[in-house]
C-alpha cells in the first residue's frame, strides 16, 4: 500500500508542473503589452513602463515563471490590480459560493440517482427502466446554464416562488442561503444525477450477472439484502471514479450557473477577471482549480485501492 | 500447361473476390437492419435530420434577416408575421435561431472532426512510441485537469471574439479526452498477434500504424466523435453565454439566451425557442452516438460516454 501511494503521489508532480506551465503562458500568449492593455490607451509610456516594472514583465520570459512559481509554492498567487487584493484572498473570499453550490448539487444528485439507478438495473428491460433511462438521456442533454434558466423562467418568474438571482451567506440563516441556492443545485444537479443513475444502472447490471450474486441467492439470502447489501457495495467503486472525474464538470457548471443566478463564486471572479483583464487572479483561480481537481482524483484514486485490494496489487 | 494453372488460379481469385463482394454487401444489409431496430439510432437520426434541414432551408423561406433592427417592433411575443417573436433590438427571432443553428451547428462539426483528426494522431503515436506516450499523456492529464469551459474562455481571452477562435478553444479542451480514448483503443490493437507479424516482415510503422491500426480503432472514434459533436455545441452556447464565444450582433443559440437573460422576465420567448433547438441538437446527437456504440462497438465500456 505504501508503495502505492509513493508511485501515486510521484506520478502527480509532472502533471502539476505541466499545469502550471500553461497556465502561465496561456496568459503570456495574449497579443499586446499587458500593462497598455491595463492601463487602457490614454496611459503614458512613462506610466506604461512603470507598470510593466511593478509587475515584473519587463523580465525575461523564463525569470517571470521563476518568480512566480516560486510564489506559488510560499502560497503567493501574486495580487489582483483590479481589487487591489492578494488573489488568494480573492479566492477564498469568492470559494464559499461555489463550494455550497457544487456540495448540495452532488448531493441532491446522489440522493436522486443512486436509487434510480439501483432500481432501474433491478427491472432492467421493463417500463420503469425504460422510463428512468429517458428522463436520464433528457437530463444528459441539457446544459446546466440553460436548465438554469428554465428553471428560473418557471420557478422564479411564473410561479414566483424563489427569488430568481442573488445570493446570501450561511451565516445570514440556512434558509436565507437556501433559497438561493435551490434552483442553481438543481440546475447542476440534473446533469451529474443523469450522469450518476446511468453509471449506476449499469455497474450493478454487470455485479447482479455474478456468480457470487447467484450463490446469496441461492442460499436463500433476501432479494433486497442481495441488492443492497452485496452488490451496491461493489458497484459503488465506478460510482466512485465518476463521482471525480464529473467534478471538472460540476466545477465547470458551476461556473455558468453562477453567472446566471447572480452567486458571488468563483465563476465570477474568474469571468469578471477576464472582463478585466485581470491576470493574475485568472491565472491563479484556474491553477488553484485545476491544482483541486488533480488532487481530487489522487484522494479517489487512494481511496480506490483503500477499498479495491485488487487495484494497488495490479498496478504495483 | 502452366497458363491453364494461371487461369484456373485468375478463375479462384475472382470466385473469392465476388464471394467477398457478396459477404460485405450483405453485412450492410445486416448494418442496415440493425440500424432500423434501434431506436435511439433512429429517433436520434430522425433529430438530427430535421435539424439540418431547419438549419439549412429556413433563412430562406424567412421574411426577415437576422440582423435587421425594428426598434418599434421590440420584444413582440410569437405571432403571425414574427413566429418566434422578436428581441430586444426588434430583431426577428425565428431568423435568427436558425442563423443560429447554422452558426452553433456548425462550430460543433467543425470541432468534432478537428477533435477527432487531431485526438487520433496523438492516440495513435502515442500509444506506439512510449517515449512520446510519456510525454504527450502527462500533457492530456495537465490539460483535463482543468474544467473546459474556463481553459476555453482563458482562450478566447488570448485569441479573441472569433467564430474560427471558438472553434480552436474547443477543440483544445476536448483533444485530450479524444486522446486517451484512440490510445487505449490503440493499445489493445497493438497487442493482437497480427501486428506482431506485420513488424516481424518488417512492414513499416508508417503502414502499421495507419493501414492496419487506424481501421480498427474506426468505430469507438465515430462513436465518440457524435458526443463531442454535442458537448461542443453545449460549449459553444455556454462561451457565447458568457460572452466570450461568437461576437454579438452575429446570433448563435448561446448569443440568443444571452441576450434572452436581461429580459428575461417579460421575454420567455428568447429563452424557450433558443434553448428547445440546444436541448434538441443535444439529444439529437446523443441518441445517435449511444445507437451507433450499440451497433458498432458492443464490447465498449459505457464508461467511456460518461468521461464529459
Amino acid at each position: 500500500m505504501k508503495a502505492y501511494i509513493m508511485k501515486r503521489l510521484l506520478s502527480i508532480i509532472p502533471v502539476l508542473l505541466i499545469v502550471a506551465v500553461i497556465v502561465f503562458f496561456i496568459i503570456h500568449l495574449i497579443p499586446g503589452d499587458p500593462a497598455s492593455v491595463i492601463l487602457g490607451e490614454e496611459a503614458t509610456p512613462e506610466e506604461v513602463q512603470t507598470l510593466r516594472e511593478e509587475l515584473g514583465f519587463n523580465l525575461p520570459i523564463y525569470e517571470q515563471f521563476v518568480h512566480w512559481f516560486a510564489g506559488i509554492f510560499q502560497g503567493n498567487f501574486g495580487s489582483s490590480i483590479y481589487m487591489n487584493m492578494p488573489v488568494l484572498d480573492a479566492f477564498l473570499g469568492h470559494v464559499g459560493p461555489t463550494l455550497s453550490l457544487a456540495l448540495l448539487a452532488q448531493s441532491i444528485s446522489i440522493i436522486i440517482a443512486i436509487p434510480l439507478g439501483v432500481i432501474a438495473a433491478k427491472r432492467r428491460g421493463t417500463y420503469v427502466d425504460q422510463l428512468f433511462m429517458i428522463i436520464a438521456m433528457l437530463g444528459l442533454s441539457i446544459p446546466s446554464f440553460l436548465l438554469a434558466l428554465l428553471l428560473m423562467l418557471f420557478f422564479g418568474v411564473n410561479l414566483q416562488w424563489l427569488p430568481v438571482a442573488g445570493y446570501s451567506p450561511v451565516s445570514s440563516g440556512l434558509w436565507n442561503h437556501l433559497q438561493f441556492m435551490i434552483l442553481p443545485a438543481i440546475s447542476l444537479g440534473a446533469i451529474q444525477a443523469a450522469v450518476i443513475s446511468r453509471m449506476t444502472r449499469s455497474s450493478m447490471i454487470d455485479i447482479l450477472n455474478m456468480n457470487y450474486i447467484k450463490t446469496a441467492k441461492a442460499k436463500g439470502v433476501k432479494n433486497s439484502v442481495v441488492v443492497y447489501k452485496h452488490a451496491l457495495r461493489n458497484a459503488f467503486i465506478p460510482i466512485l471514479t465518476i463521482l471525480g472525474e464529473t467534478f471538472g464538470a460540476l466545477i465547470t457548471g458551476a461556473v455558468v450557473t453562477e453567472t446566471v443566478f447572480n452567486l458571488p463564486g468563483i465563476g465570477q471572479l474568474v469571468i469578471n477577471a477576464i472582463v478585466r483583464r485581470d491576470y493574475a487572479v485568472i491565472q491563479g483561480t484556474i491553477l488553484m482549480i485545476a491544482f483541486s481537481y488533480l488532487i481530487l482524483n489522487l484522494i479517489i484514486d487512494l481511496l480506490y485501492g483503500l477499498v479495491d485490494p485488487r487495484v494497488r496489487l495490479n498496478r504495483k | 500447361m502452366t497458363s491453364e494453372v494461371k487461369l484456373k488460379g485468375e478463375v479462384g481469385i475472382g470466385i473469392l473476390k465476388v464471394m467477398k463482394n457478396d459477404l460485405k454487401k450483405e453485412q450492410r444489409r445486416l448494418f442496415v437492419r440493425r440500424f432500423w431496430s434501434n431506436q435511439s439510432a433512429v429517433i436520434g437520426s430522425i433529430i438530427l435530420v430535421i435539424l439540418s434541414i431547419f438549419a439549412i432551408f429556413s433563412p430562406m423561406i424567412s421574411q426577415f434577416t437576422p440582423l435587421e433592427i425594428d426598434p418599434v417592433n421590440r420584444l413582440n411575443s410569437p405571432n403571425i408575421q414574427h413566429w418566434f417573436g422578436t428581441d430586444n433590438f426588434g430583431r426577428d427571432l425565428f431568423s435568427r435561431v436558425a442563423s443560429g443553428a447554422q452558426v452553433s451547428m456548425g462550430v460543433g462539426f467543425s470541432v468534432a472532426i478537428l477533435t477527432a483528426v487531431i485526438g487520433m494522431i496523438i492516440g495513435l503515436y502515442s500509444a506506439y512510441y512510449s517515449v512520446l506516450d510519456h510525454i504527450l499523456m502527462r500533457i492530456c492529464d495537465a490539460l483535463m485537469a482543468f474544467p473546459d469551459i474556463l481553459l476555453a474562455v482563458a482562450i478566447m481571452a488570448v485569441l479573441g471574439p472569433q467564430p474560427i477562435n471558438v472553434v480552436i478553444a474547443v477543440t483544445i479542451s476536448k483533444v485530450p479526452s479524444m486522446a486517451r480514448i484512440v490510445r487505449s483503443s490503440a493499445l489493445v490493437i497493438k497487442e493482437q498477434t497480427y501486428i506482431e507479424a506485420m513488424k516481424a516482415q518488417g512492414a513499416s510503422s508508417l503502414r502499421i500504424i495507419w493501414r492496419h491500426i487506424v481501421p480498427n480503432i474506426l468505430s469507438p472514434l465515430i462513436v465518440q466523435l457524435t458526443y463531442i459533436f454535442a458537448i461542443a455545441i453545449i460549449l459553444e452556447a455556454a462561451l457565447s453565454f458568457l460572452g466570450a464565444g461568437i461576437p454579438a450582433p452575429n446570433p448563435s443559440w448561446g448569443n440568443i439566451l444571452f441576450d434572452g437573460k436581461v429580459v428575461i422576465f417579460s421575454a420567455w420567448w428568447m429563452t424557450i425557442f433558443p434553448g428547445t433547438f440546444i436541448i434538441l441538437a443535444v439529444l439529437g446527437l446523443n441518441l445517435f452516438g449511444d445507437g451507433l456504440r450499440d451497433l458498432l462497438d458492443p464490447h465498449s465500456s459505457k464508461a467511456n460516454k460518461l468521461q464529459k
